[in-house]
């Protein structure tokens, strides 16, 4: 996983609560088995009309929000479905972190796990932040100091430690899991008298 | 210390506890699909690692299958190639399988409980937000993105957030033809759509216990809707009743010993939670979403509502756009709003209660002339029972198309998409914009009011007529 420390880029505000990651990533591109190249296709909905053109009054159709790193939205982002596809997209097309005022579980994690870095802010935070995405100001994502940085404003944020430390070295989840694969053992140890709750396949022919 | 159904299930997994409210769990029930795991395997080659306990993991394709002419194969070459990928990899992992000939395929959510794969206190993950499906038999069930479906592949554990516990009591009881799909609906609106975000939400109540066991996971189903990750319902004899004869539920005197250990899966009195709610059953009418967020719900006897009487711009900005998308009107009688199309089916709705459900009111009746409208079996196993039952026969004479199993149109990530502007009254999960189709409109209801409204051509109060 790519490292998340400091970035400064233009901020895109979409208006709206309830982003759901249908419209992050509609459905026909999750039939790829691959991670890669969903860039193209991130809202697709929004960004292409039926016929496959460009919508030019899409945020992040136009100048200079077609090169947001940063996107700022309302309530509840990423909503819905549990597609891992969705932070793929956002990655892919070069959108590095996300901040509202909440998020979806399912949508947060995975962000996590691929070096996409979700903000949680208050609404007066998310109010201002919108009006300087408007104007098309950089902004500042400092992870190590937890703040936002636009003009001569800083706001802080909280996260959890822990994904912040594995955000800021890029640290593969599994890998750390691994290590401890002697407390795995010891807990398969444990309930190896338990064994209801291993399914018998041979009740069923496969 | 008095313990929640949550805390004891989750004390029951921990691995390792952190200092900081999280801990490695681990997971007893993987379900795998063809669409969130793919990249998950390449992970696992890429790192040279293995499927830790294949003897845990159950796969079925359901996504992106056809719901016709499946014997001939997929048409679509990219979703053949995610399915036949599926198949390469649980031939390469050693996963147990259930094909897509087979006559137990079906809808992950469906399969796993109709199996026996769903069992009470065990932790099951799927790389599926709908998998709190199976909180309706008191598992842990929670849906996770592909990352997690490769860590649970290399070490059968997850490392979580320690979730907030919410109850949700369930006070008097559902009028006559009120489903728990309208109870479902009735608590999205309650809490809106991200009212259960952080949340385990356990659902409790004598009407709770009154529902059956497929009732049960239609309610849990949707608690994603609400935000929750995941939902919960303690185990009872009716719990016990549907495992018996499924095929890898434990038998004999396994069963003696895992009916010792489900025993004690219920909150104790007194037990505490981050928040509790009630509601009312008896106050349920049949409900309809008329918008684009599941918390959209009015009742089918409402008019649409205005915009002007949002709590804040945010939500009136929205329910605007909403209005606009869907091609409504405030002050329009949701009676009067035509339909052009039905689809009965997904893991909320299409298990045998359901059809039975529709079934009752299609009965000698006609699909209106103006509407199609089909049936999508949640599994070969349901389909076969509906034709046994002659349920089949009564769709196909009013004029249903009788499906074989999949997801369908709840994603429309198969050929079965609703075409811009059309307007679905659907049993699924989700109306979001473009869900069931680019520019479609989705309107979300139970199995009975999705018939009604087959035959009427427009949306109507069943339990009225």
């Amino acid at each position: 996983m790519k490292p998340f420390v400091k970035i400064t880029g233009i901020v895109a505000f979409l208006p709206e609560i309830n982003i759901d990651t249908d419209a992050i990533i509609p459905k026909q591109f999750l039939k790829t088995i691959e991670k890669t190249g969903l860039g193209k296709y991130l809202f697709y909905d929004k960004r292409f009309d039926v016929e496959g053109k460009l919508n030019s009054d899409f945020v992040l159709n136009k100048e200079p929000w077609n090169k947001a790193e940063i996107i700022v939205a309302g309530d509840n982002f990423g909503c819905g479905s549990s597609r891992e596809h969705a932070p793929w997209a956002l990655l892919d097309f070069g959108i590095k972190c996300v901040i509202s005022t909440s998020f979806a579980d399912i949508f947060y994690n995975n962000s996590f796990k691929n070096g996409l870095l979700p903000i949680v802010v208050d609404k007066n935070c998310l109010d201002d932040l919108s009006k300087f995405a408007r104007l098309g100001e950089n902004i500042s994502v400092d992870l190590e100091a937890q703040t936002i940085i636009v003009n001569s404003f800083v706001f802080n944020f909280a996260i959890d430690l822990y994904r912040k430390h594995c955000l800021i070295k890029g640290l593969d989840d599994v890998g750390i899991t691994l290590e401890k694969s002697n407390l795995i053992d010891i807990y398969e140890n444990k309930i190896k008298d338990k064994s209801w709750v291993i399914p018998d396949f041979q009740n069923i022919k496969l | 210390m008095k313990k929640t159904l949550f805390d004891k299930i989750w004390e029951s997994h921990l691995v390792e506890e952190r200092s900081d409210d999280s801990a490695l769990i681990y997971i007893d029930r993987h379900l795998i699909h063809e669409v969130t795991s793919p990249q998950a395997f390449e992970g696992l080659r890429t790192m040279k690692r293995k499927v830790r306990r294949p003897d845990l993991t159950l796969a079925v394709a359901d996504h992106n299958v056809p719901t016709e002419g499946r014997v001939d194969g997929i048409k679509d070459e990219i979703a053949r190639i995610q399915v036949e990928t599926l198949e390469k990899n649980v031939k390469e992992f050693e996963i147990p399988y259930l094909p897509l000939l087979d006559p137990r395929q079906g809808i992950v959510h469906v399969v796993g409980p109709e199996q026996g794969f769903t069992l009470p206190g065990c932790t099951i993950v799927c790389g599926d937000s709908h998998t709190s499906t199976h909180g309706a038999f008191g598992a842990l069930a929670f849906g996770i993105g592909t990352s997690e479906v490769e860590h649970v592949f290399a070490t059968q554990t997850l490392m979580q957030k320690k979730p907030k516990t919410m109850l949700l009591k369930v006070e008097g009881s559902l009028s006559v033809g009120i489903t728990s799909k309208d109870l479902a609906l009735g608590v999205i609106k309650k809490l809106g759509a991200s009212g259960g975000t952080g949340y385990i939400l356990e659902y409790s109540g004598k009407q709770i216990s009154n529902l059956s066991m497929e009732a049960r996971m239609t309610l849990c189903n949707m608690s994603i809707e609400a935000g929750a990750r995941a939902a919960l319902i303690a185990p009872d004899e009716k719990t016990v009743l549907y495992l018996k004869d499924k095929p890898l539920a434990p038998k004999g005197d396994l069963l003696k010993e895992a009916k010792k250990s489900w025993a004690s899966l219920f909150s104790d009195e007194m037990a505490n939670y981050d928040m509790k709610l009630s509601i009312n059953a008896s106050t349920i009418e049949p409900h309809v979403t008329w918008g684009t967020s599941p918390e959209d719900v009015i009742s089918i006897n409402d008019c649409i509502p205005n915009p002007e009487d949002a709590k804040n711009d945010i939500k009136k900005k929205a329910m605007q756009d909403s209005l606009k998308y869907m091609g409504l009107v405030s002050g329009q009688k949701l009676t009067d709003i035509a339909i052009d199309k039905v689809f009965i089916g997904s893991c909320t709705n299409s298990r045998i209660e359901d059809l039975r459900e529709a079934a009752l009111v299609v009965e000698g009746k006609k699909v209106s002339a103006k509407v199609h409208a089909m049936v999508v079996p949640g599994s070969g196993l349901i389909k076969l029972q509906a034709e046994k039952e002659g349920l089949a026969q009564v769709f196909i004479d009013a004029g249903f198309d009788w499906r074989e199993p999949g997801c369908s149109m709840c994603l429309g990530m198969n050929p079965d998409q609703l075409k811009p502007k059309e307007r679905c009254a659907s049993t699924s999960n989700r109306n979001f914009r473009g869900r069931q189709g680019r520019d479609g409109r989705t309107h979300l209801l139970s199995p009975g009011m999705a018939a009604g409204a087959a035959v009427a051509g427009h949306f109507i109060d069943i339990t009225k007529s």
